[in-house]
């Protein structure tokens, strides 16, 4: 899970990491009282922050400085609402504007390749940091850091002068890094970025922008719920999370659901691959529904899939292999029965695929059950093929029917 | 031959006495595997009876070595306790540790890699989060349905259980050494490369299948490995050409960041070092298909 900067930077507090002070404004309304309080206590200059979990929102408009409480009135007026990458900016974070002597990096994240974690750490900040390392390589350091040893002090200050800061900010930072490191390991972190990491003219180092990726796997021992962000989530994959559904929301046509990720995001090209030749119809979800694939994980599925409008057909591709098939067609029949008793029949084609542990088995009782909606194909080509020329051709009548 | 698992190997289950353990233990002594053993502090003398097989539990890895010689452990426990049971396992120095739970946090698979490392990588480890070891016809550690394939020739890699399933299913007329699956999370203990090298060293293999997934970038390496050292034939699959960036795929390692870890850049990166890769299942299929009949 990704987090929003003022999120980031609440858990930064916690840990002793120094941020400048702020508050999160929903309205432009809101962004007034808080530039008010910050002008009360002798600081009337705040920057105005646009919330989204997308970089690249200074140059996009998103970040802008303000004189006072009216001045933040106007400038989140600007900035709620704005479209930043695809983002809707819903919030905006008021901070208590910083002077700014220099501008460095500092990052704690997963190092995939070689199965360890890695400070990444440059006395050039404030921008892209594949951007500096592309123009500038030798200014990036890159340090491994053991997930037995972590990082103390000592190893602190080898991080920070591998980055080159400069003295006057070296003790700042390495205690900011320490702190940042018990961040990253406590929380279950898999990225911690502080850019820019701000040395000020009065010899203070803090964070002044922060990026924090929580490892979702870590949810049975961390509070990560609480950063749940449902406003800025799409409907459907919320309510697929409350069904505890893998679902992800793709722009297409084709419902796609199926057992094993690996297997539903090949079903997804597959069904790509088909629809080149029907229209261009695309998959229009990820869904997973895991080995054991019950009637009822199959009907809050269908039920999912069914409720995005976009949708005009449904591929079911399962692989039996523990569970086998007759159980799986099983599932499917009474999942489809299931959905009429709660009033939403199903009204677009479904198209099944069965293959496996009881495949014959499996498709005797999807035929005997002689459902109109359902369609079976065996191979996994030919049923991507059909769910998409289904697809387009409900798509051409729906056109056809609004011309 | 086969690799990593072969007919000879020992098997114990560290969480014999949950219900995953029981279930998948009794399949696998079905399937032929010597399930010698169990683990579990709290029944410590007790026996499980899988399928009317009595196998006893002991306390600790160690002890369950020790008392009947098991050289394979298969790892059912939940996310919570895997850490503390894969370290347990590493300092008993068992030889090989399959790791099949899901949903272990990334910062413990990092730690007890490390600990593995730090004592010279004696105990092999494959997954978390896979579907395990399968060699036909020898021996099952795992979850892996043993049915669907028969003994062969061919070896077998894969980041994805169902897709492997698929694969063993396709060609089951022709037949697997060993299939391995090595899990999609960020961090795994056995890679496509290890794999690669042990079957291109496995005179009972005669070509090679590789699955992978987007995200990271292991099948760019495996790549490389490929063009410098595998003489076999390979042939890859990779799933995720319609992910989008920024979005995990079901598993937590399958996620686009940037335009790294895209599936047109590791088919490029494989085809470069000369292995055919499919376009769908099928497809990939069918050319292991063409290799195996001109051999």
């Amino acid at each position: 899970m990704d987090l929003f900067e003022y999120q980031a930077k609440e858990i930064f507090a916690e840990y002793g990491v120094p941020v400048q002070p702020g508050k999160v404004a929903r309205t432009a309304e809101e962004a007034r009282e808080i530039a008010a309080e910050f002008a009360a206590s002798g600081h009337p200059l705040v920057v105005v922050k646009a919330q989204v979990k997308t970089g690249g929102r200074g140059k996009a408009g998103g970040v802008k400085l303000a004189d006072g409480p009216d001045e933040a009135y106007d400038k989140a007026s600007q900035i709620l609402g704005m479209d930043i990458k695809g983002h809707t900016v819903y919030t905006v974070l008021i901070a208590q504007a910083t002077d700014i002597a220099a501008e460095y990096y500092l990052s704690f994240l997963l190092d995939r390749a070689n199965r360890t974690f890695l400070s990444i750490c440059s006395v050039q900040g404030g921008m892209e940091i594949e951007e500096v390392a592309h123009t500038d390589p030798g200014a990036v350091a890159r340090i491994p850091v053991s997930p037995l040893a972590g990082v103390d002090r000592a190893k602190a200050q080898e991080i920070i002068a591998a980055g080159r800061i400069p003295a006057e900010a070296a003790e700042g930072a390495a205690l900011l890094a320490e702190r940042l490191w018990a961040m990253f390991a406590d929380e279950d972190a898999t990225l911690v970025e502080v850019n820019p990491m701000v040395l000020t003219p009065d010899g203070d180092v803090l964070a002044v922008d922060g990026k924090v990726t929580l490892d979702d796997n870590a949810g049975f021992r961390q509070e990560h719920a609480r950063f749940d962000d449902i406003s800025n989530t799409d409907p459907i994959e919320a309510r697929a999370r409350e069904k505890h559904l893998n679902y992800v929301k793709l722009e297409g046509e084709v419902g796609i659901i199926g057992n094993g990720a690996g297997l539903v995001m090949s079903t997804l090209d597959v069904v790509a691959y088909a629809g080149e030749r029907f229209g261009g119809v695309r998959p229009a979800n990820f869904l997973d529904i895991g080995g054991g694939a019950s009637a009822e994980v199959m009907a809050n599925g269908l039920e999912i899939v069914l409720s995005d409008p976009s949708v005009k057909s449904v591929f079911v591709n399962v692989f039996g292999g523990i569970t086998s098939c007759d159980a799986v067609a099983n599932g499917i029949v009474s999942a489809i029965g299931m959905l009429a008793d709660r009033g939403e029949p199903v009204d677009r084609p479904i198209v099944v695929r069965l293959d496996g542990n009881n495949a014959v088995e499996g498709r005797r009782i999807l035929d005997e059950a002689r459902i109109s909606a359902v369609e079976r194909v065996d191979t996994m080509d030919g049923a991507a093929a059909r769910a998409a020329e289904l697809a387009s051709a409900s798509s051409d009548a729906g056109a056809a029917k609004g011309a | 031959m086969a690799i990593f698992l072969t007919g000879q190997s020992r098997v114990m289950i560290q969480g014999i006495t949950g219900s995953e353990g029981r279930k998948h233990g009794a399949r696998m002594l079905v399937a032929g595997t010597k399930v010698v053993g169990g683990v579990n502090p709290r029944k410590a003398g007790q026996t499980v009876d899988l399928n009317g097989t009595d196998v006893p539990v002991f306390g600790t890895v160690a002890e369950t070595m020790e008392q009947t010689g098991a050289d394979v452990s298969v790892v059912f426990v939940p996310a919570s306790g895997t850490k503390d049971a894969v370290i347990e396992a590493i300092e008993a120095r068992v030889p090989l540790c399959i790791v099949i739970t899901e949903g272990i946090p990334v910062h413990d698979t990092a730690e007890f890699w490390a600990r593995a490392s730090a004592v010279g990588n004696q105990t092999r480890i494959i997954g978390p989060n896979c579907p395990g070891v399968a060699s036909p016809g020898k021996s099952n550690a795992g979850i892996i349905p043993a049915d669907i394939t028969t003994e062969g020739r061919i070896g077998l890699v894969s980041k994805s259980g169902t897709l492997t399933y698929q694969m063993m299913y396709e060609l089951r007329d022709i037949g697997f050494s060993t299939a391995v699956g090595i899990g999609g999370d960020p961090v795994i203990g056995t890679t496509h490369i290890d794999c690669l090298q042990a079957f291109q060293e496995d005179p009972e293999t005669d070509a090679i299948v590789m699955i992978g997934e987007i995200g990271g970038d292991a099948e760019e390496r495996a790549g490389a490995f490929i063009e410098q050292h595998v003489t076999k034939p390979v042939v890859g699959y990779v799933a995720g050409f319609t992910a989008p960036e920024g979005k995990t795929m079901g598993h937590a390692g399958a996620i686009i960041s940037g335009s790294s870890g895209t599936a047109q850049a590791k088919k490029e990166a494989l085809e470069k070092a000369g292995v055919r890769v499919g376009k769908t299942p099928s497809e990939t299929a069918q050319l292991v298909r063409d290799i195996m009949r001109t051999r």
